[in-house]
């Protein structure tokens, strides 16, 4: 039979856009989202029927639609148990969840939780706007205490979720922050995907109808850099419009902010390790306005995926006794003949 | 073996009850007779009866363990109304079953455990023994065997500690009732060398199980307390190779048989839950069919991964019982709506809410087929009997295959947890199921239709065939969102459709008895056995009485309105309070009346057959549905307000 040379043409941004209008509100942080994932699907060379989105519920969680791979728009919040389900039937498909603040944190915060300890390999973007926007402005998981919403008139009495705390703690292999309109996220993303295992990237997103602004301390030009740091693995931690601030960490072991000079060098600061766990942790406790709030890697290591542990027990059954025989299977444990 | 002094009686069934401590080990006992029984020949039915709670206090009657087994030397479909033979292991098992017993029936009990604190426990009042009470020997045989201590002596050298030797008195007499049925003890012999000799590595263990369990038989022997001995003949059963089965395992089976028969892996997704979990166990050990198990975070993670798997193109099913189906049913509203094909094994128990977590009852039915938002029909199918659940898992897995639908099997405890000897089918005389993916991206529409409505399988990976699915509504055809009014009505009837044709593929209702006639029992799922057993015998009695089972209850057999409109009267017993009932008078505009039942034990043959009584003798009045009290069926003392007043008198 001749074979035929196909040259596959590469893939590029614009063609992992699906033929259906992309409904968000004119303005919202999702857009740039959309934007930066479609790049790094075309940068990474993914194939689409390789491909699939899955999400929840919620405004975040209409993307599927809107990239032209495979995907399911599920349930408030399950979407990371049908994506394991999707990761157990079928390893190598490339698995990207979309959830926020309310669908990932709070009605499935249950399902977040053991999708990371069980290491899935999937890439789970949540998408933080500290506000319910689908059901038009409810404070959520990640509003700040004190907050005042459509439900909570008399300020929010909530104590927020850390959602990068949260995800250390429910033992993530690969933890990451960015913003919506950062340069830093393609960078992350595509770390994100290229990360054997669950893979847990907040991004700050802006809902500019419901609690516009909400991270304008990270995205202004011109006072961003000094409210952010960003985590380079074992690089100092410096921040700062002028590079002239950095992260120390005091002798009981807790990050001060020091300035550059005065006989403070980088090589006092504390550098950055994405293995080391109790430094993500630590990391992740910095938050705006008393610290600038780490962006980039926090931590990062290797470990076993869950669908790949359990293809191994199947082949491992199989080495041990044999393909299975459904005969053998029903004739088993003790039988008895009855003669004619 | 028969013993040349004593008299030997044949009898033609008997109904065996072991019942003590859940520590025991009376379960172990009663299916070491259960097989030894069926390896002789006999049919077999059995009823294990456990307590919710793991380790129940000691010797109270919260933590009494049975096991019921009825063997026969004819067809049986029940573990037995009435107990031929109890044997109690202490005051509480004694309390607990002691009213079940026969009136001239035999009870066993291990005297030895009727001590002042046991009888304390048991909640008998201070200086009151019942096995000293003179109407007990009146009303029974009752033999009091000092078990404890002739297991102790028989094991007194050997090599177990004390606490060990004592675990063996349920094979001692296991060894006295082998020997008042004159049974061999080679099955439970071979069973205890297996098991706790070369499995455990316990040969101390193993043989001294052997010497109590022969010690026990010898004891019957040579004591001569009993003044017969019993034969029971084999039954005259369908040649072939047999084994016991239970629900559970048999559904676990018929789940691997489909993964083979259709060449999809199996992937069982599940949250432990009564009287579910062992569908789980048994599946977890599959791993060589490729079978992958997958304990769930909960019971919603569960359905969802199943849905997950079924999406990426295998098979994905999911086990629960009623709380944790509650819990599930928002997403297989989403697999309603996304038309993917997923099962959904319910094994129903006592409710609502947490309920009768150990006990049988049918009250599901509603929930499965209704209980989730918006018009949202799936197929609903039940198993009759243990072995049934093996061709139930595999019909299950075909219909959801063929139209692209969640199907629910609605078991239930009765039928998970009791056995039957099955006789094996040859696995190549069971049909393949057909799984057809498309390929061809100039052809496809992920809502496009074949003849039977189903929807094209599109599985990721597939080239050019990338669509999304979600739980907003679909257009026709395309897929897409679409939130048009007239479209919404259009897929809501194509969802209801496609089930509703399916009645046109499914097997007709079948009869027992006459077309026609006065009566017609209808049942459903695991109330087969008595209602066929009681519809029998009336038969026998030459009245006019038929009976019929649906194994499809979404849809029903197309012909069911005609079977109904052949008799006078319809009766419907059900372990709920009528939800049968209410789907056919809904549906056929029959006036059919109920037996229900829900005191955590299944029907007894007697009060199904009094209920068609009744029926037949007009006695029945204007009642919708008759409870059976204290295994009685009648018109009186129905009303709550005269049961109120009768339990505070």
């Amino acid at each position: 039979m001749p074979t035929e040379e196909i040259t596959l043409a590469a893939l590029t941004a614009k063609d992992f856009a699906s033929d259906q209008d992309v409904r968000w509100c004119p303005g919202c942080g999702d857009y740039a989202i959309l934007n930066q994932v479609k790049k790094v699907l075309a940068s990474l060379g993914s194939s689409k029927e390789n491909t699939v989105f899955v999400a929840g519920i919620g405004c975040s969680s209409r993307f599927p639609y809107y990239v032209d791979t495979y995907g399911m728009h599920s349930i408030h919040g399950r979407a990371p148990a049908f994506a394991t389900g999707i990761k157990m039937a079928n390893p190598g498909l490339d698995v990207w969840l979309v959830t926020g603040d309310g669908d990932g944190l709070s009605i499935g915060g249950n399902h977040l939780i053991h999708l990371l300890r069980r290491n899935v390999n999937v890439n789970m973007m949540l998408f933080n706007n500290r506000i319910y926007g689908l059901t038009k402005g409810q404070y959520s998981p990640t509003s700040e205490e004190g907050k005042k919403t459509k439900s909570t008139p008399m300020g929010s009495i909530d104590m927020p979720l850390n959602p990068i705390s949260l995800a250390i703690a429910a033992e993530a292999s690969f933890v990451a922050r960015s913003v919506d309109v950062d340069k830093g996220l393609g960078g992350v993303l595509t770390t994100a995907a290229q990360h054997k295992g669950s893979s847990f990237v907040e991004i700050y997103q802006d809902c500019n109808i419901f609690n516009h602004f909400a991270f304008k301390y990270s995205t202004d030009k011109d006072t961003k850099e000094d409210n952010i740091v960003r985590l380079e693995h074992g690089k100092p931690l410096v921040f700062g419009r002028d590079r002239d601030k950095g992260i120390r960490l005091t002798a009981d072991g807790k990050p001060e902010v020091v300035e550059l000079g005065k006989g403070i060098t980088e090589d006092d600061l504390l550098f950055h390790d994405e293995h080391d766990e109790k430094l993500a942790f630590v990391l992740s406790r910095m938050r705006y306005p008393k610290f600038p709030e780490p962006m980039g890697v926090f931590y990062s290591i290797k470990d076993d995926c869950y669908e790949d542990l359990l293809e191994e027990q199947v082949n491992a059954a199989i080495d041990k006794r044999g393909q299975g025989d459904l005969e053998s299977l029903l004739y088993s444990g003790e039988t008895w003949e009855v003669k004619g | 073996m028969v013993s040349q002094k004593q008299e030997v009686v044949k009898v033609s069934s008997a109904t065996i009850r072991f019942a003590g401590d859940s520590g025991d080990g009376m379960q172990l006992t009663g299916m070491q007779f259960t097989d030894t029984a069926a390896m002789f020949g006999n049919d077999i039915a059995t009823l294990p009866d456990f307590p919710a709670e793991i380790r129940a206090p000691v010797g109270t009657v919260a933590g009494v363990s049975g096991f019921q087994v009825n063997f026969a030397d004819t067809d049986i479909f029940t573990p037995g109304d009435a107990v031929d033979a109890l044997i109690a292991m202490n005051p509480a098992a004694f309390k607990a079953n002691i009213d079940d017993v026969k009136s001239g029936g035999v009870v066993i009990v291990n005297e030895d455990e009727f001590n002042k604190v046991n009888l304390r426990k048991a909640g008998y009042e201070a200086d009151y023994n019942p096995i000293e009470d003179e109407k007990y020997d009146q009303r029974f045989k009752l033999f009091k065997v000092p078990i404890t201590r002739m297991t102790k002596e028989e094991l007194a050298d050997g090599a177990l500690s004390a606490k060990d030797v004592l675990r063996c008195k349920n094979m001692w007499a296991l060894g006295l009732i082998y020997y008042l049925y004159d049974r061999s003890l080679d099955v439970t012999i071979n069973y205890l060398n297996e098991y706790f000799g070369k499995k455990k590595k316990l040969p101390d263990v193993a043989s001294a199980n052997v010497q109590a369990l022969k010690a026990g038989f010898n004891f019957g022997e040579t004591a001569e307390i009993f003044p017969v001995q019993y034969q029971i003949d084999k039954a005259s059963i369908e040649p072939g190779t047999y084994r016991r089965v239970t629900g559970n395992e048999a559904l676990a089976m018929g789940l691997v048989a489909a993964s083979q028969l259709s060449g999809k892996q199996l992937i069982y997704c599940s949250y432990p839950i009564t009287p579910a979990s062992d569908i789980l166990h048994y599946l977890a050990g599959t791993r060589h069919f490729g079978v992958k198990t997958f304990q769930a975070e909960d019971e919603i993670a569960a359905m969802c991964a199943a849905i997950g798997v079924s999406y990426a193109g295998q098979l994905g099913v999911t086990g629960t019982s009623g709380p944790g189906l509650a819990l599930k049913a928002e997403a297989i509203g989403l697999a309603v709506i996304q038309e993917l094909p997923v099962v959904i094994c319910s094994v129903q128990r006592g409710g609502p809410s947490t309920g009768l977590p150990t006990k049988t009852e049918q009250s599901d039915l509603l929930q499965a087929m209704y209980g989730r938002n918006g018009d949202c029909p799936v197929v609903v199918v039940a198993p009759r009997s243990p072995s049934d659940c093996f061709d139930i898992g595999r019909e299950a897995v075909r219909i959801a295959f063929e139209l692209m639908t969640p199907v629910m099997i609605l078991s239930d405890g009765y039928i998970a947890n009791g056995a039957e000897p099955w006789k094996l089918p040859a696995v190549d005389s069971l049909k393949k199921i057909e799984v057809e993916h498309p390929t061809d991206p100039e052809t496809f529409e992920p809502y496009d239709r074949d003849e039977n409505l189903s929807r094209p399988w599109a599985a990721p990976g597939t080239p050019g065939l990338q669509h999304r699915v979600g739980g907003l509504e679909k257009q026709h055809i395309t897929g897409n969102v679409c939130y048009v009014g007239e479209n919404h009505q259009l897929m809501t009837d194509i969802r209801a459709g496609k089930i509703e044709k399916l009645a046109e593929r499914i097997p007709e209702l079948e009869v027992a008895g006459e077309a026609s006639g006065d009566v017609l029992v209808l049942g459903w799922g695991g109330t087969y056995g008595a209602i066929t057993t009681a519809v029998t015998r009336l038969q026998g009695e030459g009245k006019s009485v038929s009976c019929a089972h649906l194994r499809y209850l979404n849809p029903f057999p197309k012909n069911l309105g005609e079977v109904l409109k052949g008799y006078k009267h319809v009766l419907i017993p059900e372990l709920n309070m009528g939800q049968l009932r209410q789907l056919v008078r809904a549906k056929y505009l029959v006036d059919a009346r109920g037996l229900n039942k829900v005191q955590g034990q299944p029907f007894l043959i007697e009060e199904i057959e009094q209920a068609v009584n009744l029926m037949l003798e007009g006695d029945w009045g204007e009642a919708q549905y008759l409870e059976p009290h204290q295994s009685q069926v009648s018109v009186d003392g129905q009303s709550l307000e005269a049961r109120l007043a009768g339990a505070t008198a």
